[in-house]
């Protein structure tokens, strides 16, 4: 199957069952460099799978992911880890610092393991916790500081490594809305600085007008919702 | 004879000093007025109410080349207007007359698709959405608080189609009866 053109990562058909519950049944998506995708949904609707699966942590059970021309599925396990490691970017609702490094080293930390000197580490984290406005939490660890501090601090670790993908799964669902949206605002200017594409799963629709469109997961079915206008 | 809140906004904005009608719609424009400025026509249409109410009177006229200009200031009764007006809970929307309910029920007793109907009307709604939050993050405070109105609103009016998209199955049958 072709992806989309001009779409970094693409998925088409997919399927994907847990027993006898269908997480995924024949779900399509495609984002391209710098956009900001919502996917939203109910519970259990299957777009924690679909998002999973487009990160290459889940493998379907059938269809295809296209990333970058490459199809994830011809590509080993170790292939894949390299792949989340230095081109992908993660940032979870909650409980992805580690608590015994300060936030500057949680920052810093994917550069740290990809080889990167300590000093020049640190560099690049502060450089993206003042665009977070996080910079004065730097010698702080994740549990002193607020849930909304936490929060763009996690926002500063996912783009310390130039991620041309990030995928955030309820980005904001731990904060209050100020909070939240200010998360969301330093987030998507931060990533669309870099040309970075965003897949946000969220369930609010306040967060979801930070995209630039939004597919909707139904019984692991999705729709594009510019197709329904 | 009401006023209407555009009445009593004009009365308010004249309790700092007397104002020309000019200066009272710019001054509305410029607070209140971001998608609907005043007409001169509805300024001065308010003016000559809230005259034959008492509720302002007429502080200076100047003569100039042009026609006279009335500076209007605001009396006792008119301020104790405002104190009323502003201390008077607005009626809740009762959103009890919905078209969009109207025309999900019409698309299952036709036999039409009334889940794409929730689908068109929330991908606009998500549209409009994403205008004000663009609106709100390049706006001021005031912008802010105005945007934020309408998103709360919409996001309401999202959850309920949510909702009701949800509740297809359930609904058709109970049409159908």
């Amino acid at each position: 199957m072709t992806p989309p053109p001009g779409s970094l990562l693409a998925a088409q058909d997919l399927h994907k069952a847990y027993g006898a519950t269908k997480a995924l049944d024949g779900a399509e998506f495609s984002i391209h460099p710098g956009e900001v995708v919502a996917v939203m949904g109910p519970s259990g609707s299957g777009k924690s799978t679909l998002l999973h699966c487009l990160a290459g942590i889940v493998v379907p059970d059938s269809g295809s992911i296209t990333y970058d021309g490459r199809e994830l599925a011809t590509m080993s396990d170790a292939q894949r880890s390299a792949l989340r490691r230095n081109e992908f970017g993660f940032v979870f609702q909650f409980g992805q610092l580690v608590p015994e490094l300060t936030c500057v080293e949680n920052v810093a930390l994917p550069l740290r393991l990809s080889g990167t000197s300590r000093k020049e580490a640190e560099r690049a984290a502060l450089t993206w916790m003042e665009r977070l406005e996080v910079e004065d939490v730097a010698g702080q660890r994740p549990g002193e500081v607020s849930g909304g501090q936490g929060q763009r601090v996690a926002v500063a670790r996912a783009l310390v490594t130039r991620p041309r993908v990030i995928f955030a799964d309820e980005p904001t669902g731990a904060l209050d809305s100020l909070n939240g949206e200010r998360v969301m605002e330093l987030f998507t200017d931060a990533a669309r600085s870099t040309n970075a594409a965003v897949v946000l799963v969220t369930h609010e629709a306040r967060v979801a007008a930070y995209s630039d469109r939004e597919i909707v997961v139904r019984d692991g079915k999705s729709r594009d919702m510019e197709r329904a206008l | 004879m009401s006023i209407g809140h555009i009445g009593h906004t004009l009365l308010g904005l004249l309790e700092s000093g007397p104002r020309h009608g000019y200066d009272l719609k710019r001054a509305f424009d410029e607070k209140f007025g971001h998608d609907r400025p005043l007409h001169y026509g509805q300024v001065y249409s308010t003016m000559s109410r809230l005259l034959k109410n008492g509720l302002v009177e007429v502080d200076a006229i100047e003569a100039g080349g042009g026609p006279e200009r009335k500076r209007y200031a605001i009396t006792d009764a008119g301020i104790t207007d405002v104190d009323r007006w502003l201390a008077t809970p607005e009626k809740p929307e009762p959103y009890l007359q919905s078209t969009l309910y109207t025309k999900v029920v019409l698309a299952l007793l036709t036999g039409r698709n009334a889940a794409d109907i929730l689908d068109t009307q929330r991908a606009e709604h998500l549209r409009s959405m994403r205008i004000l939050t663009d609106r709100k993050r390049q706006g001021d405070l005031a912008d802010q608080l105005i945007c934020d109105h309408a998103l709360f609103h919409l996001e309401a009016d999202l959850r309920w189609l949510e909702l009701t998209a949800a509740r297809l199955g359930k609904l058709r049958e109970a049409v159908a009866r």
